[in-house]
């Protein structure tokens, strides 16, 4: 499990092959596509986010795709659409966009083109970069 | 035969509600696990029973977000949900002191390309809208709908001064609870049966059910284009 802390900024892509979980700024995208993806408490996120399964403790601006979850926490954001067979949204938490739940694992489509067919990521997966600061 | 069957309705429409009352009490409802009160529902099994006949469904829902009926939706149907909180839209409208720019405002709101979508839940919102923002909305509305496609809305038969949005949470297909929030103005006018046959002059009533909770169910459909 690899940690992105508070003070830590990252513009630019992130993918790995582990669990993440996120408490700092991330703008741009995101890719765990086998992984579990935590945005905590303090997270920020600006992405287009792809991950097996993706709890949101923070605030998510951006479309969020996930072939198995999606788990909007209280108090958790998500301003974006999100695609996934399985989407749980608490009672507190804020929401605003389209949920696709009829997309499968492996047959996910690029977020913003609802409905159109999949289009599996290129990238292959990397090991995280913690603490990466990537220029704008 | 399917076609005077949806003409006889129409004629039920038109002359008033079909007094189709719940059978069960409030009481004999299964009990919600938090408390709150839940009441049976007739058109929502309808609806959903319109809705599973399409595949992959788009769905507006223009309450406000409410997780156990996105997974419900979602699961009954999977279908592609988009929520549009029209009660905020109002609370902002009303906040901005700018209630009379909602007519604009509707005829702009949804970004869906007319004629695509399949079903709307309406639920409760045009009992909080004055008469030229409901028509605005209810345009709109049936617009975006697909041929064929449904539409789900609520009307309050008694007037209530509270100022409170009820959400509507989906318990099954024949129950549901409701769930009272603040809200920044109370329930308008209550609309009469005509006025909401007028209001939605492009859609057919399809059926009409008159809760014990004061609640007035109506389904409509866009009838198919003849050729």
């Amino acid at each position: 499990m690899v940690n992105i802390g508070k003070s830590v900024v990252i513009k630019g892509e992130l993918s790995g092959s582990e669990d993440l979980t996120i408490e700092g700024h991330v703008e741009g995208r995101i890719d765990l596509k086998d992984n579990v993806l935590t945005i905590g408490p303090n997270g920020k996120i600006k992405a287009e986010v792809f991950a097996r399964s993706v709890v949101v403790l923070g605030e998510v601006t951006g479309n969020v795709t996930a072939s198995e979850k999606v788990d909007i926490r209280d108090n958790g954001s998500v301003d974006g659409d999100i695609a996934s067979p399985r989407v749980a949204i608490a009672e507190g938490a804020h929401f605003r966009g389209s949920v696709d739940m009829q997309r499968i694992a492996g047959k996910t489509g690029q977020p913003g083109q609802p409905g159109k067919p999949a289009t599996t990521p290129q990238t292959q997966p990397q090991p995280a970069q913690q603490g990466q600061k990537v220029g704008a | 035969m399917a076609e005077s069957t949806r003409s006889l309705s129409d004629l039920f429409g038109i002359l008033g509600p079909r007094r189709v009352t719940d059978a069960a009490p409030a009481s004999e409802v299964p009990a919600a696990t938090s408390g709150e009160p839940s009441y049976p529902t007739k058109a929502l099994q309808k609806f959903l029973s319109h809705m599973q006949s399409s595949e992959g469904p788009l769905l507006l829902d223009l309450g406000p977000v409410v997780g156990g009926n996105v997974t419900f939706f979602g699961e009954q149907l999977g279908c592609r949900l988009r929520v549009e909180d029209v009660a905020k839209d109002i609370d902002q409208h009303v906040k901005s002191g700018t209630l009379d720019k909602l007519p604009e405002f509707f005829a702009k709101r949804f970004t869906e390309r007319q004629g695509t979508v399949d079903g709307i839940l309406c639920w409760d919102v045009l009992d909080y809208l004055d008469r030229p923002a409901a028509q605005a909305l209810a345009t709109a509305l049936a617009a975006s709908l697909k041929p064929n496609g449904c539409l789900l809305g609520f009307f309050s038969t008694a007037d209530s001064p509270e100022a409170v949005y009820t959400k509507y949470v989906v318990v099954d297909d024949s129950t549901l609870r409701y769930r009272t929030y603040p809200a920044s103005r109370p329930r308008q006018r209550t609309l009469l049966n005509g006025d909401i046959i007028k209001l939605f002059k492009d859609l057919r009533v399809t059926d009409s059910f008159l809760m014990k909770s004061k609640l007035r169910e109506m389904l409509f459909r866009k009838p198919a284009p003849r050729f």
